[in-house]
């Protein structure tokens, strides 16, 4: 990054609050606050018995009544996701020029003139 | 207000008739003159009269055009709450899109948005299955140019590819609604009963299923839409997919196989937008994703699924529309849309990073945005209809949105490493079409009630603003935020491309060529050997020396016995054949010939 001409020469005045160690660390508390604030406020829900299962349990599994369970529906259900795609992309991803290359084919016109 | 209330004009005709007129107008005039025909439109479709609620009578303009081919009138204008609610987001999406397009200087990406949409206009308003036919072959044509409107190589192979899918997807529903017909007799596009489901209503639901984008026939979607220009995306991304999804809630309502079509084209949008590099191509997975909820919804069935499907449809488009300006905002100002080329770009473009967050929280359904309002209306008639296993996908799947959508799309273009890229802000007219929309989506995040008060059925005392509802959302989105940030090193993007099915008709078309080429280019080759050069030579070379052998082996004898020596028959033999090989028998000698030939074949004759 530092040896980015245009980076060093208009950095002096330039937000880059997002590229600060700092922010980032900030930014990390905050998101494990978010979870945990959103999972304590569950409890209160929970007991008071206003959180129940929207199925019948004669007919369906229940889990959704579970405390937590959609905080564990979306970390075991993303991971699941993202380990799936990493797996099957070990079978599918291919080179981005798989079907052909056109890397020399100029701008199309309805890019910024500027550019062009 | 109304004033076209009288009229009945149908919507779709303004833009059609409009599109032929584009070419009159010049500079910024032409642009005010697209934005001003969906402003028309919608105010067409508001004063249609309007249809009390749970009323299944509908108000029909029928137009008799061809008394003397079938004796049932076509229905242009089928006016009831489902038509209108689509007709309404297809002009608002429209207006907002022609708007952000005003930096444009050539008329013909134009012409072909307004036919676009004048098709999909048409479609949802169209009351029996030939003008829908003829309006959705429209849409297919339509589309296309709007893809070759980019006018590169990759734009030109797609569409394509793209016009191929959708003939195919067209004949799938010409064929079907010619086997319903000749069975029922009726052009009626009404709900298909799935009890009488038959080969004609299964080949229609395909038809509409290719144009939903449906695994296996989704690869055309991120295939073509990524390569249309930086309004056309977002021009097509709102039109095919939902014309299907409204055909779908019209005609396969409570269908049950659509649930689990649904629920597999969520899960797949998800996979394949977390693999992908282009910017764009993320989002156009992430519409199969987000038309998989619909799908769903049409195979629930019932009045508060429709409503959830149509209440999603309409923020769906909003949305991602949104996110498609923001994407085309930062292809316009880079030129690039691989998220290994992008990054850093908060810097630069603040309001396009701002407008385009706000889309990304509506598609993942974060409460105060409008996926939120509209998407929890699905997962409710799930519920209430006990699909326990398709509603625990479809919550699954929301929360994978936020990973592709709504994290991983700001992440790596915005955010993740400085490239050294500072790109000027969008230009205004891009940012006030943004900004319009990402109004819609706050706004009916806040207030959800005037969007159902437009929707088609009674969904009961349903509310998406419950406190519990607030908390295990949050819940299952920041817990999925985390996910992703713990797994960054592995959605570290690759320069590459994942296969899908167009994999069959890219490489496979290529394999089936060379097959073709090899296998039946031997036989040719073969063939040519042994009837044009082997046999064909054989028979000429057979019907020039063979009269003349013949002869000579009739006349040696006689020859012979008038006196003649070896040497004087061997040369007279040799003329006869050299003569024969060029054609010049003087005349007696052929009249002789032609004498024992014809008296040879008069023995055979007498024999026989």
């Amino acid at each position: 990054m530092s040896e980015d001409p245009n980076k060093s020469q208009d950095s002096s005045g330039e937000f880059d609050w997002f590229d600060k160690p700092k922010s980032r660390r900030f930014l990390w508390k905050l998101l494990i606050g978010a979870c945990v604030l959103f999972a304590v406020l569950e409890i209160p829900l929970f007991i008071a018995h206003k959180r129940h299962s929207h199925f019948n349990p004669e007919e369906n599994p229940t889990f959704d009544g579970w405390l937590f369970f959609y905080a564990l529906l979306g970390f075991i259900g993303c991971s699941l996701m993202i380990l799936a795609a990493k797996g099957l992309g070990k079978w599918l991803k291919r080179p981005a020029d798989h079907y052909g290359s056109n890397e020399d084919e100029p701008l199309p016109d309805d890019v910024d003139e500027s550019l062009r | 207000m109304n004033l076209f209330a009288d009229i009945h004009f149908p919507p779709a005709l303004t833009l059609l008739f409009g599109a032929l007129l584009v070419p009159l107008f010049r500079g910024h005039w032409r642009n005010v003159y697209v934005i001003a025909l969906p402003v028309i439109a919608f105010f067409q479709i508001a004063g249609l009269p309007s249809v009390a609620e749970g009323n299944p009578a509908v108000v029909r303009a029928t137009l008799d055009l061809f008394p003397w081919l079938t004796d049932q009138s076509l229905s242009f204008l089928r006016i009831d709450k489902l038509a209108k609610a689509f007709g309404y987001i297809f002009t608002i999406n429209a207006i907002a899109a022609f708007i952000f397009a005003f930096y444009l200087k050539k008329s013909t990406q134009h012409i072909a948005a307004l036919v676009y949409i004048g098709g999909a206009l048409g479609a949802v308003f169209a009351g029996d299955l030939v003008s829908l036919y003829v309006f959705w072959e429209l849409m297919a044509v339509a589309s296309t140019f709007v893809i070759l409107a980019r006018q590169t190589d990759r734009a030109k192979g797609a569409a394509f590819r793209y016009i191929l899918i959708h003939i195919l997807g067209g004949l799938f529903f010409l064929a079907g609604m010619v086997m319903v017909v000749a069975d029922t007799g009726s052009i009626a596009f009404d709900g298909f009963d799935f009890e009488n489901q038959n080969a004609g209503t299964w080949l229609i639901l395909l038809g509409f299923l290719v144009n939903a984008a449906a695994p296996p026939f989704s690869a055309w979607l991120s295939d073509a839409y990524p390569e249309a220009s930086v309004t056309g995306g977002l021009i097509l991304s709102a039109y095919t997919t939902k014309t299907a999804v409204y055909t779908l809630l019209r005609g396969y309502e409570g269908w049950d196989p659509l649930i689990w079509i649904g629920c597999v084209m969520s899960v797949y949008g998800i996979i394949y937008a977390l693999l992908e590099n282009d910017m764009r191509r993320i989002l156009a997975y992430s519409i199969i994703n987000q038309v998989g909820f619909m799908v769903c919804a049409a195979g629930i069935g019932g009045a508060i699924a429709i409503n959830g499907a149509t209440a999603h449809a309409f923020c769906h488009i909003i949305y991602k529309s949104l996110l498609w300006m923001s994407a085309g905002a930062v292809l316009y100002r880079v030129g690039k849309s691989k998220c290994t080329e992008l990054g850093g770009l908060y810097k630069t473009m603040p309001w396009t990073l701002i407008f385009g967050t706000i889309g990304a929280l509506a598609i993942s359904a974060v409460p105060l945005t409008s996926g939120f309002t509209s998407k929890t209306i699905i997962l409710y008639a799930a519920e209430q209809r006990g699909l326990f296993w398709p509603w625990l996908i479809l919550e699954a799947a929301s929360a994978g949105v936020f990973l592709h959508a709504g994290i991983k799309f700001p992440y790596f273009v915005f955010f993740n490493k400085d490239r050294g890229l500072r790109p000027k802000e969008a230009p205004m007219s891009m940012l006030g079409a943004m900004a319009i929309l990402a109004f819609f989506c706050i706004y009916l995040g806040i207030n959800p009630q005037p969007l159902y008060d437009i929707l088609p059925g009674n969904h009961g005392d349903f509310h998406a603003w419950k406190f519990a509802k607030i908390v295990t959302q949050m819940q299952m989105l920041m817990l999925s935020a985390l996910v992703f940030f713990i797994f960054l090193p592995m959605l570290k993007r690759t320069d590459t491309i994942s296969l899908d099915t167009d994999w069959l008709y890219r490489k496979g078309g290529r394999l089936l060529f060379d097959f073709a080429d090899r296998s039946l280019n031997s036989i040719n080759t073969a063939s040519r050997r042994i009837f044009i050069d082997g046999l064909a030579g054989w028979t000429g070379r057979f019907f020039i020396a063979a009269p003349s052998r013949f002869l000579g082996w009739v006349l040696a004898p006689i020859w012979a016995a008038t006196g003649a020596d070896k040497e004087e028959i061997e040369s007279r033999k040799a003329r006869i054949n050299e003569r024969s090989r060029r054609g010049a028998f003087p005349i007696g000698i052929t009249a002789i010939l032609a004498v024992i030939l014809l008296g040879v074949l008069y023995a055979l004759s007498l024999v026989k």
